[in-house]
């Protein structure tokens, strides 16, 4: 399969579903022209990716979509309790959390990860790519937020995006 | 009993999404303000869209699944934003209150 005619064989695949959940529907003229705008958008896009993506372990980033998901739902509920407690009784906290990560959206979709899960928000990355400021909205023991956060999102991202 | 399901998924959306703007008003510094909006609302707006992906599918013009699109923009946009916004106060240096652990570089 050469690189140059189908230089991001994901963005295809993914495109092509967007262009079919748009419509709302399956009608083969349909697949066929999310299709067609599948291939010709990366073709004509491609100074905007620059890096190649690889996914080592697909099913690792499924699964790793799930822990999301599920974080995801019970953040929610925890950000909601604590919000209905007694604001005074919070523990905001700003941390500094060390990357083992190395590609752009790696880096991005950890970003976007904290985010979205519990109680924290990642503010800043360093200009050295290095470290990741998050803030944290109730964080009674930082390095254990830490902790967390580097076990259960960085590492499976590591193993999907990076080789080493 | 559909009807049920229906109005469960609407009213917890509508009460999660009122949680989280309630947080604007609650919580007492920009830095956990940013929290509610982020976090409490994305549960709301799944419930909302889970209940109107179900009514249109039962509707009878077939499966309706490009709720899930909207899902999928909004966990995409919704922490750039607060990202941006974060980092944004930081260049600023709101005051933050509580607790003054950790310390932010510029």
């Amino acid at each position: 399969m050469s690189l140059r005619l189908l230089p991001h064989p994901l963005l295809t695949p993914m495109l092509a579903g967007i262009w079919l959940l748009l419509n709302n529907s399956i009608a083969p003229g349909q697949i066929l022209l999310g299709t067609l705008l599948g291939w010709l958008i990366p073709l004509f896009t491609l100074r905007f990716w620059p890096e190649a993506i690889r996914i080592r372990h697909p099913w690792r980033m499924l699964r790793f979509f799930g822990v999301v998901l599920f974080d995801i739902v019970t953040a929610n509920l925890v950000v909601a309790m604590r919000i209905l407690g007694r604001p005074e009784n919070l523990r905001p906290a700003f941390i500094e959390l060390p990357l083992d990560l190395h590609s752009d959206l790696a880096i991005s979709l950890l970003a976007n990860t904290i985010c979205l899960t519990p109680g924290t928000v990642s503010a800043q990355l360093s200009q050295d790519r290095r470290t990741l400021l998050v803030h944290a909205l109730d964080a009674p023991d930082p390095e254990a937020v830490k902790a967390s956060i580097k076990s259960r999102y960085e590492a499976p991202l590591k193993e999907v995006f990076e080789t080493c | 009993m559909l009807d049920f399901l229906l109005s469960f998924l609407i009213l917890a959306g509508a009460v999660f999404t009122f949680i989280g703007s309630l947080g604007l008003a609650r919580l007492r510094d920009f830095y956990t303000r940013l929290h509610g909006p982020t976090k409490a609302t994305t549960l709301g707006v799944g419930c909302l869209l889970i209940a109107s992906s179900l009514y249109f599918s039962h509707q009878g013009n077939g499966v309706s699944l490009h709720e899930i699109l909207i899902t999928l923009f909004l966990f995409i946009t919704a922490p750039v934003s607060a990202h941006l916004l974060a980092k944004a106060a930081l260049h600023q240096d709101l005051p933050r209150v509580n607790d003054r652990r950790g310390h932010p570089r510029d």
